[in-house]
């Protein structure tokens, strides 16, 4: 069987799918962006952040990933840029800023 | 074990980005919350029914499940989860599959409460050792925001809008969470998302290394059909908790036990003011309504608190 990964795409035709829809790896939303959707953007001011993790926690878009029991910096590239984080962070350490700035 | 948050969330991600759930969308937090709370080492197979968590996170060949995930109709996650967990005992028994596996299943309300309802009653009877998790969002999201058993009354919805003659859904919210305590199965619990998502986490653990069936109901607001503003996720569900109108309890073995309770319970407005859906409560000539919302939820708390006695 043809495994994922193997370049399917948007753009092949119904030949080249695999049998029953099948999909091999999982994950592979991860190729897809959805940080285009977003019209306004959450900016991680680091200084005032306490690494509480409640923003993680909240993300619907798993896009502030966690590095040995810290976060780092947004993952635009999936972000809807819906601003729960900003709501939910209790140290206002999160900014949404136009996506223009 | 004691609950540390900052171990959960160190967990590696089970549920990928790139889905195309709205944007704060209560859903995605219920999976991703969900997962994380399963030990990192066991393998998972989920069962999804037909609803916008599924929609959204399988296009293929995009899928943002990291495990076995498996597509059901409508009806029928309950079977078709509880098949794969017989399957996999018999293989297991002739030695044919040696890695450990849980059982998952995930359904939307219309999933759960309507369409599925009689393959999840049957699942639960038949003991399968699998968790069903109901994401309660209250009506049909994915097809456009259409009444279910488990919108509330006065609700304004698609199919039940609030007008001058029809005062939104007329009928009352089913209550799944006791259903499935009548099932007498060894674990059910009622839950939805606060700060550090200590109750979801930990009911989830209960249910899943709970041996049999199980039955998790989370609230998971949509921000599109409750017509809030999308940040304000957590607020809608503090106020769900704080207003009674979503207690936290859960039922092992036939014992009630409430996991939470408010200090100080909130009238039923803090719930509902925020929520589009609820505005036509809010005009004057309605305000029967909120009394007999506020009836409902406050007879529905007196009955759980005499049970958790």
């Amino acid at each position: 069987m043809r495994q994922l990964g193997d370049g399917i795409n948007a753009k092949v035709t119904w030949k080249e799918i695999t049998l029953a829809g099948i999909v091999t790896d999982g994950g592979k939303s991860k190729d897809f962006e959805t940080g285009d959707w977003r019209n306004s953007k959450p900016v991680w001011l680091a200084e005032n952040c306490k690494q509480c993790l409640i923003c993680t926690a909240f993300c619907p878009d798993s896009s502030i990933p966690v590095k040995d029991k810290k976060r780092v910096d947004f993952e635009y590239k999936h972000c809807k840029g819906c601003g729960i984080c900003e709501k939910v962070c209790p140290f206002n350490a999160i900014e949404m800023k136009g996506e223009e700035e | 074990m004691a609950y540390n948050f900052k171990e959960e969330m160190n967990k590696p991600e089970r549920f990928a980005g790139g889905h195309r759930l709205c944007a704060g969308c209560g859903a995605g937090v219920m999976a991703r919350n969900v997962l994380r709370a399963i030990d990192e080492d066991d393998n998972i197979a989920i069962v999804n029914a037909t609803g916008c968590l599924q929609a959204a996170t399988f296009s293929y060949p995009y899928i943002t499940w990291e495990d076995s995930w498996i597509h059901s109709a409508f009806e029928n996650a309950g079977a078709t989860c509880g098949g794969m967990e017989a399957a996999y005992r018999a293989l297991e028994k002739r030695g044919k599959v040696k890695e450990k596996y849980k059982f998952l299943a995930f359904g939307g309300d219309g999933g759960s409460y309507d369409i599925g309802f009689q393959s999840l009653s049957g699942a639960m009877e038949r003991n399968h050792d699998m968790v069903y998790i109901c994401y309660d969002n209250e009506a049909y999201m994915n097809t456009g925001i259409q009444r279910s058993s488990s919108t509330s009354r006065f609700t304004d919805t698609t199919t039940t809008p609030a007008g001058s003659v029809v005062p939104g859904k007329p009928q009352n919210k089913k209550n799944l969470t006791e259903i499935m305590v009548a099932h007498s199965i060894p674990y059910v619990g009622q839950t939805t998302f606060l700060a550090n998502m200590k109750d979801l986490n930990e009911k989830t653990k209960k249910a899943v290394y709970t041996e049999g069936p199980a039955f998790l109901n989370v609230l998971a607001p949509c921000t599109r059909g409750w017509r809030y503003d999308m940040a304000d996720l957590l607020d809608i569900t503090k106020a769900a908790v704080e207003t009674c109108f979503w207690p936290l309890f859960e039922v092992e073995n036939g014992k009630y036990k409430l996991t939470y309770e408010p200090k100080k319970k909130l009238p039923i407005e803090e719930y509902l003011r925020p929520q589009g859906r609820f505005k036509h409560m809010f005009k004057k000539g309605n305000e029967w309504m909120i009394e007999e919302f506020q009836k409902e939820v406050d007879l529905k708390w007196e009955m759980l608190l005499k049970k958790c006695e």
